[in-house]
């Protein structure tokens, strides 16, 4: 916690767009339940479905290939992270730095590859 | 810390994961069909692994060993071969070369065959390897997080079957929770002691946090050699992943995690092995115990053979309880004896097929000895080595580490490890009867041929007439460990 | 002023991983979660580290959230059903969580009265950027490569597990649509009259 102050300043500008974005929510939280009109009745509480009662519940599972395409974006959402450091020691020449994001960049497209030709990347 | 000295250390596991990556673009371009290709160049992939560490073995360059390392001033580095893992390391890529080459058979006959399995073999044991030659506690959790994920779905790569998804999932809840564990007491020794290195942390003296640390990072190390009281998730696993899977799961990993285990205490917490001894030698207690007792009432074979491989987990830790000086030769000897006995019952378990079906009840044991003779006879030496009865190979083991532990002045676990021995006999003698004395139980397939020298070889390893590779290997590892 | 920003934003962290384990529905529980993670961020920046808080956001709040959302929605289960059984093992529970307690509480004392170590979010640099990168692709080239090999097992994992090859749905081809020739799909007969084809 050293530079207190020096922190402070730094990040005035997103205290403040946080604090704006809080009391704009709020506000509309706030006006939405004490303005608009609430009148309830079983027959608008009820689940709305065209001429019959409502089967079973409406949620349903979801489509495990939603998970395969989340996992793989978290996996290059990863590789690009290692990208943001990485650019000081490009900028500075460091070598070495460079060829090892190069070698890690290799295994990821392998991977890229492998997902590919194995049709992960295909909505069937 | 210099990255050519570690990458020349690191040949075998550069070699591991540049055929990881060959063989994953090769099956990507090639499809399912290079699948029995895949497997069999994996195959040669380990050996060669194995091969180049039994090298470096032989010939020391920046290798020590453990006793030495133990007393060394501050070798820096992410990365570090000693004699006593370079051992751990060449048993475990041979092991997992065999367990794969073995399971082709099943693989096939129950549409498993998919090229990614022996790469997630491949990849596990590199993990295994590199974990062992962490030299700091960063290197070591990546190794143990690559072995951890390639094992996960291995135990549910059979995914139509409930049982198989069930055990991945068990496993990998459990695993991801015992990764905690041994992250938060990472986080607290580097908190403590200022470093992660091995170095910084044998050099540190012993204070509150780093006695925590210690023992979340004892429990999680304990929960990948599957030592009670972390031991719950075995049974389950090894019942539900396919019977292949289970064959490398008690095989290449077991000896890395126990080995591991050993190095992390004799090393990184040497100098504070008051500190330990106490937890360790009651997981050693707990786990014979438990494993002895637990598999009494048992029906599945894999069951049987889960609670055994945790009462056994259990006695290699005698000889970590009892101090590197006493006990490191002990447990390398008593795991690799174990491992190789362990495989060949695996190679057992995967004959048992009846119909084209794998089939897991100690009953369809039944009469072995009437169908398969040669194969009853190699799997009864096998039992006995793994019980320790006196003739087989086992025994010496046992005894290595029972001689570890009076020599530490540790009567009382020597007591408890003789008391489950005795108890575990009850079921070892159950698998036997069955094989000898009871009625056949129906026709089983016919046996791979794979499957039939492994259980030939291991069963002639174990076997009393051939002391000679015992003196071996008690030579052997007494170089890996004496420095 | 830190300090005031330091207990405001821990007191929100502790509050809302609170409401992840309390809360009735698994998907408020998750956005309890991004909150939990959004202010550890915060906690982040204020000692300096805020590339670390960037990913914290990027990485957790961006995708591992967005993964547990869909894997509360893929698990078809009726939670209020799963809570019953939670009763019984409150009792086991709590003395777990007691115990965890106490050995941080331990552990926090003994780093107070018994010095421990202070730590540099960014040491001799600019920023915590440019502090990792000094070490990350040099010193720990060796884990950078590794951890790109554990997302390749991630990776190979997750396609194994979850993927399944669906040989019945037709699917289209393009190029072979746009490379068809018109002598492919269109025959020309000749047709005499009374004579059918």
């Amino acid at each position: 916690m050293e530079d207190a102050q020096t922190l402070v300043v730094e990040y005035l500008p997103v205290v403040i767009f946080l604090g704006l974005a809080i009391a704009i929510s709020l506000l509309f939280l706030v006006a939405s339940s004490l303005l608009a009109p609430r009148k309830p009745d079983p027959e608008k509480l009820s689940a709305y479905e065209c001429g019959f009662n409502a089967f079973d519940d409406a949620r349903m599972k979801f489509d495990v290939r939603f998970y395969l395409v989340s996992i793989l974006f978290i996996i290059f959402d990863l590789e690009v992270a290692f990208l943001f450091p990485w650019v000081f020691q490009v900028a500075e020449g460091n070598l070495p730095a460079f060829w090892s994001m190069m070698g890690f960049l290799g295994v990821l497209t392998i991977g890229f590859v492998y997902e590919w030709r194995r049709g992960a990347l295909e909505w069937q | 810390m210099d990255f050519l000295a570690d990458i020349n250390n690191a040949i075998p596991e550069a070699a591991l994961a540049g055929f990881g990556l060959v063989g994953l673009l090769l099956g990507a371009i090639g499809g399912d069909r290079t699948a029995g290709l895949i497997r069999l160049l994996a195959a040669v992939a380990l050996v060669a692994a194995s091969v180049l560490t039994a090298y470096q073995f032989q010939h020391p360059g920046a290798a020590d060993g453990i006793a030495a390392f133990a007393s060394a001033t501050s070798p820096d580095g992410l990365y570090r071969v000693t004699m006593f893992t370079l051992f751990a390391k060449t048993v475990t890529y041979a092991l997992a070369a065999l367990a794969l080459l073995m399971s082709g058979g099943f693989l096939k006959t129950s549409q498993m065959e998919r090229y990614e399995y022996p790469l997630l073999i491949v990849f596990g044991s590199l993990g295994a390897g590199l974990m062992l030659s962490a030299n700091d506690l960063m290197t070591l959790y990546v190794g143990i997080e690559t072995l951890s994920l390639s094992s996960y779905v291995l135990a549910a790569f059979r995914r139509d079957s409930l049982k198989s998804a069930e055990a991945g999932l068990k496993y990998f809840v459990l695993g991801a929770l015992a990764s905690g564990l041994l992250l938060y007491g990472s986080s607290l020794i580097y908190g403590f002691t200022g470093g992660t290195a091995y170095a910084v942390i044998a050099a540190a003296p012993i204070s509150v946090g780093l006695t925590f640390g210690l023992v979340f990072v004892v429990c999680g190390l304990s929960f990948k050699a599957s030592a009670a009281p972390f031991h719950i998730w075995t049974p389950d696993v090894y019942e539900g992943a396919p019977a292949p899977v289970v064959a490398f799961f008690s095989t290449a990993p077991k000896i890395a995690a126990v080995a591991l285990l050993a190095h992390v205490m004799f090393v990184t917490f040497g100098p504070h092995e008051e500190a330990w001894r106490q937890i360790i030698s009651i997981i050693s207690a707990a786990s014979m115990l438990i494993g002895a007792f637990g598999a009494l009432m048992q029906n599945s074979i894999k069951r049987i053979l889960a609670y055994s491989s945790i009462s056994n987990v259990g006695f290699a830790l005698i000889g970590v309880a009892a101090g590197v000086g006493n006990g490191a030769a002990s447990v390398l000897v008593y795991m690799t004896l174990y491992v190789i006995a362990t495989l060949g019952m695996f190679g057992g378990v995967l004959a048992l097929r009846r119909g084209g079906r794998a089939i897991d009840n100690v009953s369809d044991l039944n009469g072995l000895v009437k169908q398969k003779p040669g194969m009853a006879l190699g799997l009864l030496v096998l039992i006995f080595s793994v019980a320790g009865i006196p003739p087989a190979a086992g025994f010496w083991g046992k005894l290595q580490v029972f001689q570890a532990g009076l020599q530490a002045d540790m009567t009382w676990l020597v007591l408890v490890g003789a008391l489950s021995s005795v108890v575990s006999l009850g079921y070892y003698l159950r698998l036997v009867w069955a094989m000898f004395m009871k009625p056949s139980a129906g026709e089983l397939d016919k046996t791979d041929i794979s499957i039939g020298i492994i259980v030939l070889v291991t069963s002639l390893l174990m076997f009393p007439i051939l002391t000679v590779t015992i003196q071996m290997l008690l030579e052997t590892a007494a170089r890996a460990s004496g420095g | 002023m830190a300090l005031i920003a330091f207990y405001i934003l821990s007191t929100i962290v502790v509050l809302s991983a609170l409401f992840v384990v309390a809360a009735r529905n698994p998907v408020h529980s998750v956005l309890w979660l991004i909150l939990a993670f959004f202010t550890s961020a915060g906690l982040l920046v204020l000692i300096g580290a805020e590339f670390l808080a960037m990913l914290l956001v990027v990485v957790y709040v961006g995708a591992v959230a967005v993964l547990f959302l869909f894997v509360v929605m893929m698990l078809d289960i009726d939670f209020a059903e799963l809570k019953q059984g939670f009763q019984n093992y409150l009792v086991v529970g709590v003395l777990v969580a007691l115990a965890l307690l106490a050995e941080i509480g331990i552990v926090a004392a003994a780093a107070t009265f018994g010095g421990g170590t202070t730590f540099n979010a960014n040491p001799g640099a600019a920023t915590n950027a440019e502090a990792l990168s000094r070490v990350l692709y040099t010193d720990y080239l060796l884990l950078f490569q590794m951890s790109g090999i554990v997302l390749l097992v991630a990776m190979i994992g997750a396609i194994v597990l979850t993927l399944r090859a669906r040989p019945t749905v037709k699917r289209q081809n393009i190029a072979q649509q746009t490379g068809r020739k018109r002598k492919d799909a269109v025959e020309l007969k000749d047709v005499r009259p009374g004579q059918g084809i």
